[in-house]
């Protein structure tokens, strides 16, 4: 009987994990309205619901109600394939996210690998979107997100080195346990910024929306997209987010370690403040121009990304 | 285990042959990955996980991205399959096969007489890759990033930004050809092509 609940365990995490992360994508589109309401002096969405907290589930109504066209001109079945493709990678890489001791699917000796492999096969979504659609706006959407994503994709790697030359493991759990002492954002602090940054471009969040810039490019990728095609896009957005939330809690502010509160609170609150500071800094910043964003990874990022991984080795290597 | 390796295997097959026979350049590529992607699998499971994962991020994940970017660049559409259609002629794969098939019956030949690798299998970590990579590979690895940093030099000499002389011919002919409009006229190209990147 013990033997059968053990082998049951993993599938439990499994159930327990897609609930809480899908339910969460559908929950941050609400979040992320009032709070830049809050920000923009006003309500938001508030008629739906207590605070308008049933907003969501009339969205969902609403997108799943939607007709579903695809363009005559399209590549059909690359263009039904791309938005599952951003789902299904950002869901994998919650594979190997421990969310407390213990508590993680599959505990890895190279998570944050693995972390990194996910993200990189999620570019594809959006490219494949850009090409099937054959629309000059969508090609020229999935075109910035390839370039945009390789360049930031290197220093994003360069960028978490840091931390596994301290923690001395790939693996997600010992990354954690080795903050015990101090929170990793201390002696990496330039790496954090780094990694914040690169979040943010790999998250296709703005500032770094340029795939989908609605004042040029119409919606970029998902212009030809509708129903729930577009809406997996938008959930598959929303699951990038938390995914980088949770990194940066894991890799630099100790994950599930805190006084007091039992451990997956600790991360909740840590993940849901990064959350809060994605959606403050779409609130606060203009979008750069896309030379700009380039120019800014190449010959500025990449460079200190490479200098710090330098630095953190040598110190390493002098300490022990 | 086995039996995951069989099915990773026979995907990659598939996929390549697939991935040989399509026209669309796209489509062939998408094949393209999920070969990669199986040949991981196959890599994580007879114990080289860090390869594995290096193929995802790397062929996977970067290099095929590259090609995609190319192809999406070039935008070729209807007419580059059907160049492709005539050129995959019957006759264009005899001698490829032929060569394949003669390599084929050398691994039956190799397989059935060869002994199998005996042992415990081991599972290789991170760390050991990295501690024989700067151990006794170290030259391996010097050599391997001069080919790279002469791939690197190349690409910024094709990369590198056009002259400053041909520019300003170019700002030349533009402004000859165009019509000026009253005196505060926001002229195309004054302002990009010299302070863009």
């Amino acid at each position: 009987m013990s033997q059968t609940l053990k082998n049951l365990y993993p599938l439990v995490i499994i159930a327990v994990v897609l609930g809480v992360i899908l339910n969460l994508a559908a929950v941050l589109v609400w979040v992320e309205r009032r709070l830049l309401a809050v920000w923009q002096d006003r309500y938001g969405p508030n008629r739906v619901g207590p605070f308008g907290l049933l907003q969501p589930l009339a969205d969902s109504i609403k997108l799943f109600l939607k007709e579903d066209w695809i363009p005559p001109f399209a590549d059909k079945p690359v263009f039904v394939l791309a938005p599952a493709i951003i789902v299904v990678t950002a869901l994998l890489s919650f594979a190997v996210i421990p969310f407390a001791p213990g508590f993680v699917v599959a505990d890895l000796n190279i998570g944050l690998l693995f972390l990194l492999a996910m993200s990189s096969l999620g570019v594809y979504s959006v490219v494949l979107a850009g090409w099937a659609s054959n629309n000059k706006y969508s090609l020229l959407g999935g075109i910035r997100a390839s370039a945009q994503m390789l360049s930031y994709e290197v220093f994003m790697g360069l960028s978490m080195l840091g931390v596994v030359i301290i923690a001395g493991s790939f693996r997600l759990t010992d990354i954690v346990e080795a903050q015990r002492k101090l929170w990793f954002v201390i002696p990496q602090f330039p790496g954090f910024v780094l990694f914040l940054i690169a979040g943010v471009a790999e998250a296709r969040r703005l500032p770094f929306d340029l795939a989908e810039a609605e004042s040029e490019l119409i919606a970029g990728f998902h212009s030809e997209y509708s129903s729930m095609k577009f809406g997996m896009f938008f959930v598959g957005e929303y699951i990038g987010v938390t995914l980088i939330s949770t990194a940066i809690s894991l890799l630099y502010f100790g994950g599930w370690l805190g006084p007091f509160l039992p451990g997956p609170v600790w991360f909740a609150i840590k993940t849901m403040a990064f959350i809060c500071f994605f959606i403050l800094l779409r609130a606060a910043m203009p979008r750069p121009r896309f030379d700009q964003l380039m120019l800014w990874g190449w010959k500025f990022m990449l460079p200190l990304a490479l200098v710090n991984l330098l630095a953190t080795g040598a110190v390493v290597l002098a300490l022990s | 285990m086995l039996i995951v390796f069989y099915i990773a295997a026979a995907v990659a097959v598939l996929a390549t042959t697939v991935a040989i026979t399509r026209n669309n350049a796209v489509h062939a590529l998408l094949y393209m990955i999920v070969s990669l992607l199986a040949v991981a699998v196959i890599f994580y499971v007879i114990g080289a996980p860090f390869i594995a994962a290096l193929e995802l991020i790397i062929y996977a994940g970067a290099i095929m991205v590259l090609f995609l970017f190319v192809v999406m660049m070039l935008n070729i559409g209807e007419h580059a399959t059907d160049v492709e259609t005539a050129w995959l002629k019957p006759g264009v794969w005899a001698w490829p096969s032929g060569l394949a098939t003669l390599l084929l019956l050398e691994l039956f030949y190799v397989a059935a007489h060869a002994a199998p690798p005996t042992g415990p299998m081991h599972a290789v970590t991170p760390k050991e890759i990295g501690i024989s990579l700067f151990g006794p590979y170290a030259i391996g690895v010097e050599l391997a990033s001069l080919l790279l940093m002469a791939g690197l030099v190349g690409a910024y000499h094709l990369g590198r930004r056009t002259s400053k002389e041909e520019e300003e011919r170019n700002d030349a002919s533009t402004y000859g050809r165009r019509t000026v409009f009253g005196s505060d006229v926001v002229r195309t190209g004054s302002d990009r092509t010299s302070h863009a990147a």
